[in-house]
């Protein structure tokens, strides 16, 4: 018979395990969620992370090995990417209307986050690479990055800037709409996926289908315009 | 099933090599997205095959994102002394952000005559 330990050192270093403990953090949070009346402060993405992270604090796993078995998870983001499609194609009669809505929202909106985020910043004393590292923060997380070395910023801060956007943007966005009287899906939607990229359109996918399909768009459009404008926004504050 | 996600990845595989050889400033799995969607359009039968593994992927899209959070709590050092000053600043510009992107659509949806079908 092995002893624990030895059954413990051979499970940790292996993806099993961290790929098990990654589906089973996102179903706790899934479940705080539904226990909680669907309460957004209770956000799925943000339990199972807290909750893993104390895992890997607890057991002393470095990042890197946990990463080996959630890599599995993290790829599937590639192809839900391409699935938008499938709610994009499905609410096409809405897009087609919404041509010069979508236009304006995703100018003011997009411009509102680069600037504003800038602007607080600097206004706190925040400057060099790492103010750099905030100007594409709403974008998804890949071109964010791309856009931060480009820019003089800093990869693994923006990194962490783009995660840390998006679930405040899916803890803030119902309430905010609600307290506001926003009631059409499309514009919560287009909001949330610009200002908070993919965890934003998670959040709109789980309250309604047409706002998450907005909220694809929002996020796709949105990628594309911050690579264009950030540098010269950025440009204004330095 | 395995047809859908070879589909699926097929088109990420285009859209990564499309924007690594044209050096697009867009992800390729965002470009797949484009050409799935084009694809759609020009064979609507397509849709049917695709749309419940598409859906299916997307219904926890949520867990997807967890990976890399727990990346962001593990490396929360990289914050460093800014750090309550770049939460201010992600905290203030997500909710002018959402909340300046909201107004415009709502203003300029009414003002082209699209307005109120919010409740459906």
């Amino acid at each position: 018979m092995t002893d624990l330990p030895e059954i413990w050192s051979y499970l940790r270093e292996g993806p099993l395990l961290w790929l098990t403990a990654t589906l089973v953090a996102y179903l706790i949070g899934d479940a705080a969620y539904r226990g909680s009346g669907e309460n957004p402060v209770v956000n799925p993405v943000l339990v199972a992370m807290l909750l893993l992270a104390g895992v890997l604090w607890a057991t002393a796993t470095p990042y890197g090995t946990y990463f080996e078995g959630a890599q599995f998870v993290h790829f599937m983001l590639g192809p839900a990417t391409v699935a938008l499609a499938g709610p994009l194609y499905s609410n096409l009669h809405h897009v087609r209307r919404t041509l010069v809505p979508m236009a304006g929202a995703l100018l003011v909106g997009s411009g509102t986050a680069v600037v504003s985020a800038l602007w607080i910043a600097k206004a706190l004393g925040v400057e060099g690479a790492t103010l750099a590292s905030l100007a594409p923060k709403s974008t998804t997380a890949p071109v964010a990055i791309g856009i931060a070395e480009q820019i003089g910023g800093l990869p693994t801060l923006t990194a962490a800037l783009v995660i840390l956007t998006g679930i405040i943007g899916a803890v803030v966005v119902t309430p905010l709409m609600n307290a506001m009287r926003i009631t059409d899906w499309r514009a919560r939607g287009f909001a949330v996926g610009t200002a908070a990229h993919g965890i934003g359109t998670a959040r709109a996918f789980q309250v309604n289908e047409t706002a998450g399909a907005f909220a694809g768009i929002g996020m796709g459009l949105n990628a594309l315009l911050t690579a264009l404008i950030a540098p010269y926004v950025l440009g204004l504050f330095q | 099933m395995i047809l859908n996600i070879a589909i699926i990845l097929g088109f990420q595989l285009a859209g990564e090599v499309l924007a690594r050889a044209l050096t697009l400033p867009v992800p390729g799995p965002v470009i797949g997205m484009a050409l799935l969607l084009a694809a759609f359009l020009v064979r609507p039968a397509l849709v049917k095959r695709v749309l419940p593994t598409s859906q299916g992927l997307l219904r926890h899209l949520s867990l997807l994102f967890v990976p890399a959070g727990v990346g962001v709590v593990s490396h929360a050092e990289a914050l460093g002394q800014s750090g309550p000053a770049l939460l201010a600043a992600l905290v203030g510009s997500t909710v002018l952000a959402l909340t300046a992107g909201a107004l415009t659509f709502v203003g300029l949806a009414k003002l082209t005559g699209n307005g109120a079908e919010g409740k459906e």
